[in-house]
């Protein structure tokens, strides 16, 4: 969430509620906008660790809002995470840690745990092509585009695990 | 077999092919029992080799099965003759494969039109059944091309049309976005889905996830045997989808 923040305020300043609706039109109802709250703690987190700054700006008819703007130190951390190779495909599995650590769990049903979770990943995969069919923008598009091919592999993995290991 | 009033469509009864050679059997569909009813969408997937295709197959008449009963609208079919297969394929029946199966020396027209003649229309009937779907389906002006001249989305389309010419009671695709790139699979499984939400049964085989998931059911099949068979009810607002969308950073 950090570096998204920063990179919509390298545009222009701006306080937490603008934050949110933008990432919202960026990316469409498929990405999960943090709540306002969690934007304003990853907003003070920002500040004390020197990336932003923020003053408070008075408002005739309503409460005072608080516009936050890049500081240098801001702009040359998200150069440098723009610059990045991104980490890849994730060894970390939930799922897998489950699948491969059950029978210490006392239940060794694995092909059960198989069942379920592909339930579950064929549910969301039917959820991302509904959300597919309204979304609008090549960026939304995209996004629920890998999301559906993240699952597809996946879907693709539960194959295998019951091939290897039911 | 037309005016059964069960809403059962397709039933089959511990249902079993097994390839023979010299030297190996094997057993490539092993005990299957499957129900299918009337207006219904349910995909069949599974890895290569679990018998999905082959199940298939024995349901579409186009192979035999080795044990089991097969009933097609109330009918017992798995002992037919390959007359009486062709002929029930012919009236009954509708299937789209992978790779389209057009007859390439006629006109996308032709191929629709002949389908519905076989199916039993008359000759006008039949020219009013094809324009209706190649309306239906976007390739009216295709009318008159070669196949061959068409892209593999548009050749999948021109296959559904045909599959759909004799208003098939049950229409069967084995693997139909198999040979298909993204957009292409986009549109055909569009038109299969629109296809279902007018009463259209459907069984349709494939290893593609997204396209399983149109279904209203989705049975897994391995190694044979069904290993689930899932009811895939659409959520009425979208599902949270935790960790799938989240941004790093």
């Amino acid at each position: 969430m950090r570096m998204p923040l920063l990179a919509l305020l390298a545009k222009e300043p701006a306080h937490g509620y603008e934050l949110k609706s933008q990432l919202e039109q960026v990316f469409g109802e498929a990405y999960p906008t943090p709540n306002i709250g969690q934007i304003y703690v990853t907003l003070q987190r920002l500040e004390r660790d020197g990336l932003v700054r923020s003053q408070d700006v008075v408002q005739a008819t309503r409460p005072n809002k608080r516009v936050y703007e890049l500081t240098d130190a801001g702009r040359e951390a998200l150069v440098g995470w723009v610059d990045k190779a991104t980490e890849g495909p994730r060894v970390r599995d939930e799922f897998f840690m489950k699948l491969a650590l059950s029978h210490l769990a006392g239940t060794s049903d694995r092909l059960g745990l198989i069942i379920r979770q592909r339930r579950h990943y064929l549910a969301q995969m039917r959820s991302l092509s509904e959300l597919a069919a309204s979304a609008d923008g090549r960026i939304p598009r995209l996004l629920i585009e890998g999301a559906m091919l993240h699952l597809q592999a996946d879907l693709d993995w539960l194959q295998r695990c019951q091939e290897e290991l039911v | 077999m037309i005016g059964n009033g069960d809403r059962l469509l397709l039933r089959t009864s511990n249902l079993t092919k097994t390839f023979a050679s010299d030297r190996v059997t094997v057993a490539a569909v092993r005990g299957v029992d499957l129900a299918l009813h009337r207006g219904e969408f349910a995909a069949i997937t599974g890895p290569s080799g679990s018998g999905k295709s082959t199940l298939l197959h024995m349901l579409g008449g186009l192979e035999r099965p080795s044990s089991g009963e097969i009933w097609l609208d109330g009918q017992r079919v798995d002992g037919l003759s390959q007359a009486r297969w062709a002929v029930l394929r012919r009236r009954h029946i509708g299937f789209v494969f992978q790779f389209f199966n057009l007859v390439s020396n006629m006109t996308v027209a032709d191929n629709v039109e002949l389908a519905a003649l076989m199916g039993g229309a008359g000759r006008k009937q039949a020219r009013v059944r094809r324009e209706e779907l190649l309306g239906q389906l976007g390739l009216a002006s295709k009318a008159d091309t070669a196949p061959a001249r068409l892209s593999g989305g548009e050749q999948q389309r021109v296959a559904l049309a045909r599959a759909l010419a004799n208003k098939p009671t049950l229409l069967l695709a084995d693997e139909p976005t198999g040979n298909l790139d993204s957009a292409a699979s986009k549109s055909v499984l569009r038109l299969l889905e629109t296809t279902h939400a007018d009463g259209q049964a459907i069984l349709l085989v494939t290893h593609d996830s997204r396209v399983a998931s149109a279904a209203d059911r989705v049975i897994s099949l391995f190694d044979g045997m069904v290993v689930d068979d899932a009811p895939m009810s659409a959520p009425r607002r979208p599902m949270p989808l935790p960790g799938v969308l989240r941004l790093r950073g």
